[in-house]
């Protein structure tokens, strides 16, 4: 398994404490940063990066380890975002940042919708007009909010991992 | 002689007048005089001595300032300790009263036995109202364990793992706990919603509920144990076409601030599916 499939482990692990401990607590009307989904996103849209859909496996596979959200949910739910952040790289290349934007904001909308037709299958009782104003809307908003901080960031990592071959 | 005798009278005239000087001086005759001689005298001590303090703070100033931002940054570094410091005793104070009030829960409940747990984490999913705790399977914790803190029952252990578990808080959306209110005993379901609000529903019509009822588990169903209080009735909802009344109700436990709860562990629920009749294919 090469390095930069290995290094999501540990980075989704670290992710998961982050979300769980801290960020699901500090929630904005009812919705909650999803940092899962705008590590995805960013990782998607760099530009060397291959290692995108493994990413989002690991990504779904410790979701669903912590979450009590339906098996299957979040590795649906990511597997998409991931397909979409992917596909807005080849059609928005030129503007990366326009396409992260777009990637978190239909990811966003995605996985919730994923989450939320899971668990009525399961049989719980989510009103979904209710969920989508008071979760979804200000998730997408967090979201939307450290977009760009968070594509600076997995930016670096993306170099380091793969970095740029020397001109000769 | 004559020497020695004009020396002896000038020393006697110098005593006396030396005497006189003093005696005016005593007597205060000899202020104005002494005003008009020292004040300028004074002025000029005056002067001098401000400069020469000026001159040494000029000279001794960067010593002074580099000693006294040294002591400043102690200072501040001793302050920030002392500030860490009160904030970690205050909330050691917040834990022990915490833990104070769960020990008198139990010891008020002699029929339970309780693992205490802190919460760790809350679900990273919006939709779902759970918590993670520190105690696991090595520590008797078993799934369907009921979770509560001393104010009241807060939910039931759904999954667990050797070090730690997870807890459906009754204020998830799939919750629902079987209740009876207080004192009229009528019986109701409890359901939570995603606003983390809870809700009374199947509160029989006939049934005199009021705002103040105590709303507590009647331990039908299996899955929690009876009389382990909730919460009260905050405003009831009643229509005539409706079979069922509802109602609101608010709990004494804030749910967003849960950190030590109680697990009750000699309590196993029943699985009453199998008994429920089963819709046969025509």
């Amino acid at each position: 398994m090469p390095m930069a499939t290995l290094i999501s482990i540990p980075v989704f692990a670290l992710l998961m404490i982050l979300q769980s401990s801290l960020f699901s607590r500090i929630p904005l009307l009812y919705g909650t940063l999803d940092l899962f989904l705008l590590v995805l996103a960013a990782w998607a849209l760099q530009k060397r990066v291959q290692t995108a859909w493994q990413w989002s496996i690991v990504a779904g596979l410790i979701f669903n380890f912590v979450s009590a959200l339906p098996l299957g949910a979040p590795l649906i739910g990511y597997g998409l975002s991931t397909g979409i952040a992917l596909a807005l790289r080849r059609q928005v290349w030129q503007y990366p940042l326009l396409a992260m934007f777009a990637a978190v904001f239909f990811g966003t909308l995605i996985t919730h919708a994923v989450s939320l037709t899971a668990l009525r299958l399961v049989g719980h009782p989510i009103p979904v007009l209710e969920a989508f104003n008071l979760i979804t809307l200000p998730s997408l908003l967090l979201n939307l909010m450290l977009a760009a901080p968070a594509y600076a960031l997995i930016g670096d990592l993306a170099a380091r991992l793969y970095p740029e071959p020397l001109e000769s | 002689m004559n020497t020695t005798t004009s020396r002896s009278l000038q020393t006697i005239v110098f005593v006396f007048i030396a005497v006189g000087l003093i005696a005016l001086a005593l007597g205060g005759y000899l202020a104005p005089l002494s005003r008009i001689v020292l004040n300028p005298i004074i002025a000029a001590q005056t002067w001098i001595s401000q400069r020469y303090q000026a001159v040494q703070e000029l000279v001794n100033a960067p010593q002074d300032t580099a000693r006294l931002r040294q002591e400043i940054l102690q200072l501040r570094d001793e302050n920030s300790q002392l500030q860490a410091q009160i904030i970690e005793l205050r909330q050691q104070l917040a834990e022990t009263s915490v833990l104070s009030a769960l020990v008198d829960f139990a010891r008020a409940n002699p029929e339970n036995r309780y693992q205490a747990a802190a919460v760790i984490a809350r679900d990273p999913s919006p939709f779902l109202n759970y918590v993670i705790i520190n105690r696991g399977s090595d520590n008797g914790l078993r799934r369907g364990m009921p979770v509560v803190t001393q104010q009241g029952l807060i939910g039931r252990v759904d999954a667990v793992t050797a070090g730690a578990a997870r807890v459906m808080l009754i204020t998830d959306p799939a919750s629902s706990v079987n209740v009876r209110l207080e004192p009229g005993r009528d019986a109701a379901v409890l359901h939570g919603q995603i606003t983390g609000d809870l809700s009374l529903e199947m509160i029989p019509q006939d049934a005199d509920v009021q705002a103040g009822d105590l709303v507590l588990t009647s331990g039908l169903g299996g899955g929690y144990p009876q009389n382990i209080l909730i919460g009260q009735v905050t405003g009831v909802r009643s229509r005539e076409q409706d079979i069922f009344k509802s109602a609101s109700i608010q709990t004494m436990v804030d749910f967003d601030q849960i950190e030590i709860v109680l697990v009750i562990t000699n309590f196993r629920p029943i699985d009453i599916l199998p008994l429920l009749p089963v819709e046969e294919a025509p």
